[in-house]
């Protein structure tokens, strides 16, 4: 299909270098003169979006590895500081970490569409293997970077997939110990998966190499699934396909920048801004949501050996599909069953996805297991005996027919359907709570929303409560005195900021002759800690410390439950964070409701995981006074301390919403033009 | 292809000049972040601040080595000697002509501040070595006399005094 290029170069230095390399042949055979069929929807350009984001998450990851320190006491503090303090730190990271769920959503649609039209069949048996490669490579890549923030999900991810590997018979154990490097998931653990969450990119990039060769010799299948007769029904790559790509491209970024600017972290999951812990594993534990159908069947099956062969074998299914489906018509267009058993199939996927991040009890177990036998039953059973008995439609005679027979029409509610499942499925990974819990009541915030900026006035009252009450016990070890003066923060000046430094005392040395010396502090400085380490902030407060709270409101969620995920991601909903603290602060009881009894030394709390906390009712009214007349009560501390610990675990968050704003505009003129641009080039191949 | 080319020269035309040049403007700007992340970060600039350094215990013909922004700064508290000889060199002997007055601060021209980085290449210098009683680098061999100004050897200029002042007769601060 490719066959010897025709390309001519005229340049002298272009016919030295071709008779040398035949580099700019090669690409204007491959890109430019390579002849792709005319009747390709916008379903084929996922080829394209994938390879950008491909690109996209290797210059990304190469430049946060810059910034990252693959050490387990300190890479969760390096990402912290790479988002508050490196230039546009935080845009690389929602870049990266928005990214590899945008390149998982991007594979799946790559992946269903080629179900849909068979693109894996004769001749393309090796192409579309070499794609179960790349996908199987993604998934590791995706799993060792998710590691890498060393939060509590890292850190019992790495442990629950590790001991995937402990189910294999007489050698599991040795192997998960080679895995970690060690008796337990740790540093080793952290380094090697560092080195081989760096490398794998680049296998991938290879193999993506010989999945275009394979794609090019074979030549791209499309919607009818005839091969391709005459010149008439193919277009040359360049500037058709190029072009379509590209507004199928500046499309893609629009859906991608929502993420990266107005909701980085709905995809992600609050316990991962928690410091890895290895005495405590998350009540809830999910991996991430592009895992979440394969982690369905797993838990499933309640055979240990049996769970970890039957989700290996979800997808190594998918090698032999070309074999498995034997019938001679390519598209599901003209196979009515086929088609239909495709939807459906599609169903069991997202309804795996969403058992997978639902607790394993109960009906979701046995829903699991039913969905568990039809994603089987769809390659095992229903496509080989669909091959035998399915009459299909009969085919176009040709590419050229096919453009001329109609104008696709359903493509855009097919859009319209996969975005609400694509929501429907993402927002399930959301974590779950222990049942009967008090939701707590969503308050006004002036940050929230796509044009929402920080109240200054209420986060210099929170800082003040933070100072006089929470300070006591709680630590704010990611934020610097400095942090006060920066743009979009509590709007302090830089003389401000240096005098409210200098109140502090703060340890320094060692001087000259050796010894530690207190000195002011400097903006420079990160708020003191209260304890000298964790040992002594247990021991001082009858057995648990009190969290560190400079991430604490992205630390903290609670399930919104159906519909709501879906009415959150359209309303750019997320202040879980801040409504639980507000609520937790004005959450504590003097009684107990009848039939709870708190243990001594805890106390009553009505939004507390379990409601019996540690920490005593920590506010009440007149216990601080504002200069600004502000209210003296426990409900405007509440909402003031949780205004201004929004800011210090988001601080870069006007920025980002404006930046987005920019970026938004931008694109959708860009969309825009592109779309005119597109409709001219192909205005004379209809 | 050709029809419709003749048919709207100009508006196609325009279209196309107005996608790519939108693209080029996109792609340039989305450079930037990744170029930028290179600069120094806030915490490096912060930690970056003024120090404030005390020179009572220098004792005369002492010097220290003291760091600020990553870089040794060499205090040096001359002899009378070092002072009369660095000031009775002709300017014109200087391959970086500047004066000892211009290098030190008037009523202390006793303390010498440079940054001790040779002009060469970078290396450190080492105080009271070489034949002018100033530095002498050992990488490559060039020569500092005792106000820090190059006199032999590759090194092109004198070693540059940082920004600093003095907070009272004995203490003074960099940056």
């Amino acid at each position: 299909m490719s066959g010897p290029s025709n390309y001519q170069p005229s340049h002298p230095a272009a016919k030295w270098l071709e008779r040398r390399l035949p580099i700019i042949g090669l690409v204007h055979s491959s890109f430019v003169a390579y002849p792709t069929p005319r009747n390709l929807n916008y379903w084929w350009t996922f080829g394209a979006i994938l390879s950008l984001m491909l690109g996209v998450q290797i210059i990304t990851g190469v430049i946060l590895a810059m910034h990252y320190t693959p050490n387990a006491d300190l890479a969760f503090r390096s990402v912290e500081l790479l988002v508050r303090d490196v230039n546009y730190g935080w845009l690389l990271r929602n870049m990266h970490a928005c990214g590899a769920s945008m390149f998982f959503v991007a594979v799946y649609i790559h992946m269903l569409r080629g179900l849909y039209y068979g693109s894996y069949k004769e001749p393309r048996e090796v192409l579309w293997i070499l794609g179960v490669i790349i996908y199987l490579l993604m998934m590791a890549t995706g799993f060792l970077g998710y590691v890498l923030p060393w939060g509590q999900m890292s850190f019992w991810g790495a442990t629950v997939i590790t001991n995937l590997f402990s189910a294999i018979p007489y050698v599991g154990e040795s192997i998960v110990t080679l895995l970690w490097g060690g008796y337990s998931v740790g540093n080793p653990t952290l380094n090697r998966f560092f080195s081989l969450h760096y490398l794998l990119p680049f296998l991938i990039a290879g193999v993506v190499v010989l999945h275009v060769w394979a794609l090019h010799v074979a030549g791209q299948n499309n919607p009818a699934g005839v091969e391709p007769k005459t010149e008439k029904d193919m277009v040359p790559f360049t500037p058709y396909a190029t072009i379509k790509d590209a507004f199928g491209i500046s499309c893609f970024l629009l859906f991608y920048s929502l993420f990266i600017f107005y909701m980085p972290n709905y995809l992600g999951d609050a316990d991962n801004y928690i410091p890895a812990n290895p005495g405590v594993t998350p009540a809830h534990i999910v991996p991430e949501w592009y895992y979440l159908p394969f982690y369905a069947i797993l838990r499933s099956i309640p055979n240990k050996l049996a769970g970890v062969i039957g989700m290996f074998s979800a997808i190594i299914v998918l090698v032999f599909l070309p074999w498995l489906d034997s019938a001679k018509t390519r598209s599901s267009k003209y196979r009515p069953l086929a088609k239909q058993f495709f939807w459906m199939f599609v169903v069991v996927c997202i309804g795996l996805g969403y058992l997978g991040a639902q607790p394993p009890e109960g009906i979701y177990v046995i829903a699991g297991r039913v969905l568990t036998v039809c994603y089987f039953a769809y390659f095992l059973v229903v496509l080989p005996l669909l091959a035998r008995i399915e009459t299909p439609r009969p085919l176009p005679n040709s590419i050229a027919d096919d453009v001329l027979a109609k104008y696709g029409k359903k493509a855009v509610s097919a859009v319209v359907a996969l975005f609400v499942a694509a929501t429907l499925f993402a927002g399930s990974a959301s974590n779950a709570r222990a049942e009967g819990q008090e939701v707590p009541p969503s308050q006004k915030w002036s940050f929230a929303g796509p044009f929402g900026k920080f109240d200054r006035g209420s986060m210099q009252r929170g800082l003040k409560v933070y100072k006089e009450v929470c300070s006591n016990c709680h630590a704010l070890s990611y934020v610097a005195f400095r942090n006060l003066a920066d743009p979009g923060g509590p709007g302090y000046s830089v003389a401000q900021a240096t005098a409210f430094a200098s109140d502090y005392k703060v340890k320094d040395g060692p001087n000259d002759q050796g010894e530690m010396f207190e000195r002011p502090g400097r903006p420079a400085d990160y708020f003191p800690s209260p304890f000298p380490n964790e040992q002594a902030a247990r021991a001082a407060n009858g057995g648990a410390a009190p969290p560190d709270l400079s991430l604490i409101t992205k630390a903290r969620s609670y399930e919104r439950g159906f519909p709501w995920f879906i009415i959150d991601f359209v309303s750019q909903f997320q202040e879980q964070g801040p409504n639980y603290v507000n609520a937790l602060l004005q959450g504590y009881e003097d009684n107990p409701p009848a039939g709870v009894t708190i243990p001594d030394g805890s106390y009553y709390n009505k939004y507390f995981p379990g409601h019996a906390i540690k920490m005593p009712k920590p506010l009440s009214d007149g216990q601080v006074t504002f200069d600004d007349g502000a209210p003296a009560t426990v409900a405007q501390y509440a909402h003031d301390v949780a205004t201004f610990l929004m800011w210090t675990a988001e601080p870069h968050m006007e920025d980002r919403k404006r930046l987005g704003s920019q970026v938004f505009g931008f694109l959708i003129i860009f969309a825009g033009l592109m779309y005119f641009t597109k409709k001219k080039v192909w205005a004379d191949a209809h | 292809m050709t029809a419709s080319t003749v048919d709207h020269p100009t508006r196609r035309d325009f279209l196309f000049v107005a996608t790519g040049a939108a693209a080029a403007v996109g792609g340039v700007a989305a450079l930037w972040p990744f170029v930028s992340q290179m600069n120094p970060d806030a915490s490096t600039i912060a930690a970056g601040a003024p120090i404030e350094v005390d020179l009572a215990p220098v004792a005369e013909g002492q010097d220290i080595k003291v760091f600020w922004r990553g870089k040794p700064i060499y205090i040096s508290h001359r002899t009378k000697k070092q002072v009369e000889e660095v000031r009775q060199v002709p300017l014109s002997n200087l391959p970086d002509p500047a004066s000892d007055q211009s290098r030190t601060k008037d009523g202390h021209e006793q303390w010498l501040v440079v940054i001790g980085i040779c002009t060469h290449l970078g290396c450190i210098p080492i105080a009271h070595e070489g034949n002018y009683d100033g530095f002498f680098c050992p990488c490559h061999g060039s020569q500092y006399d005792a106000s820090g100004r190059v006199r032999q050897g590759p090194a092109p200029l004198n070693l540059p005094v940082p920004p600093y002042q003095f907070v009272s007769d004995s203490k003074i601060q960099i940056g």
